[in-house]
């Protein structure tokens, strides 16, 4: 593999985590429990847009074709990279919190070691990342304590949210050559080695939140990383792209 | 510094700045983009030709596109046809790039302003120990945070216990 398509595949995954997860929290909008959350949703979820644009037009350039909405817009499910957690659906608010909450830590620490890293490109988008998922992280972990720590409903629907997305928390830290190809280069983080701060974060606001962790010798999915998804990721799609394809090239 | 057979053509790079100063922000107009930090560098080519660069303030703010449109029409009608405007991301934008005088304007527009930024401010669980933020109308720091996300993305919502006023920070960042 070439260090190009590597790079390629690179900005192709953290730009589909946070093209599937923005989108996926834009569906909120209007639908927030009180006002200034879904205000809150809708402004992660354009951080997120942000972010996504910024990766898929550099995963253009690289490739020397098209744009980033040609990559949001005109790939099928099976060539989008994004891990399996962000795709999962909504749910209700604990779901959607849990869900952030556990893409934040990962992105959090992913783009805090990125912004140190060789391609000035990248890591001036991990530096600008970086900010505005540390307010994300900061909001869901909130969260996370209210509702764990909060009303015997909110406690359990939070613990049944953390126990369903468990099995999706594994892949966030997957890697194969496209990691492997980058790393010798500094060019990309090593994921497998963010672990133990993800869990440190993971474990502090569960105890806070008086939630328990679920077990990890469960069955996890993977294989988000080379195109392999969930049945929700088509209807997603079928849903974001519509327009772009129905009308190719409209303007409004 | 270049000359121009159109007397219509401003040629300094400091005359371009002082043109794009008076583009006020599309969402708090109470400051420039130029004091908002967006536009990082302005290079003329010849005499129609300019490349300004911007910079994001967040990755999806929908004002940058406003403003790159704003920068455009400003720019043509002293007399560029060629205007390329280049979207950077390094250094990634601070709030720490407003000025004593910018932060001023944004208080009395009615914004508290951000303070300087801490380590503290960009910790993403756990105590934040930073300073009570005063409020812009009566100056009280009894004043508590309702919500880290507001009318926009750059600004937090918070609320004013002495005069009972609900106010916007504009976020450190």
């Amino acid at each position: 593999m070439t260090e190009q398509d590597a790079l390629f595949e690179y900005c192709l995954r953290l730009g589909d985590n946070s093209l599937v997860l923005g989108h996926r929290l834009s569906e909120w909008c209007g639908h927030g429990p009180i006002l200034e959350e879904d205000i809150a949703l809708a402004n992660m979820s354009l951080d997120l847009i942000g972010q996504a644009r910024g990766f898929l037009g550099y995963a253009a350039k690289i490739k020397g074709e098209g744009s980033d909405d040609d990559l949001a817009f005109k790939r099928d499910a099976r060539q989008f990279r994004n891990c399996m957690l962000v795709e999962h659906p909504n749910g209700d608010f604990a779901m959607t919190m849990v869900r952030s909450f556990f893409y934040s830590a990962i992105a959090y620490l992913h783009f805090k070691n990125l912004a140190r890293t060789k391609d000035a490109t990248i890591s001036g988008l991990a530096e600008k990342s970086l900010k505005e998922v540390t307010y994300h992280l900061r909001h869901c972990s909130d969260w996370i304590i209210r509702l764990g720590d909060g009303t015997e409903e909110s406690h359990e629907r939070t613990q049944n949210a953390l126990e369903e997305l468990w099995n999706y928390t594994n892949e966030l830290f997957e890697t194969d050559e496209v990691d492997e190809t980058l790393i010798k280069q500094n060019l990309a983080i090593d994921l497998k080695l963010l672990r133990k701060e993800w869990d440190d974060i993971i474990n502090k606001v569960l105890e806070e939140a008086t939630l328990k962790r679920p077990d990890d010798s469960r069955f996890m999915s993977k294989g988000g990383i080379n195109g392999i998804h969930t049945e929700h990721l088509g209807f997603l799609l079928a849903e974001m792209q519509f327009l772009p394809r129905a009308y190719p090239d409209t303007k409004w | 510094m270049k000359t121009s057979a159109n007397p219509h053509i401003h040629t300094s790079t400091q005359q371009i700045w002082n043109i794009l100063q008076t583009i006020p922000d599309p969402e708090v107009p109470a400051i420039s983009i130029v004091e908002l930090g967006v536009v990082r560098n302005v290079e003329i080519k010849d005499a129609d030709s300019i490349k300004v660069q911007i910079t994001p303030t967040y990755s999806g703010c929908p004002a940058l596109k406003t403003m790159e449109e704003d920068v455009k029409e400003k720019l043509r009608q002293h007399g560029f046809t060629n205007i390329e405007i280049e979207t950077i991301y390094k250094p990634a934008w601070t709030t720490d790039w407003l000025s004593e005088s910018t932060k001023q304007k944004l208080k009395d527009y009615g914004i508290a302003p951000p303070q300087k930024l801490t380590i503290e401010h960009l910790i993403p669980i756990g105590k934040k120990n930073v300073d009570p933020l005063a409020c812009p109308f009566c100056e009280s720091k009894n004043t508590a945070l309702t919500s880290q996300f507001g009318s926009t993305a750059c600004k937090a919502l918070y609320f004013c216990h002495n005069c009972h006023q609900p106010f916007e920070h504009f976020k450190c960042h």
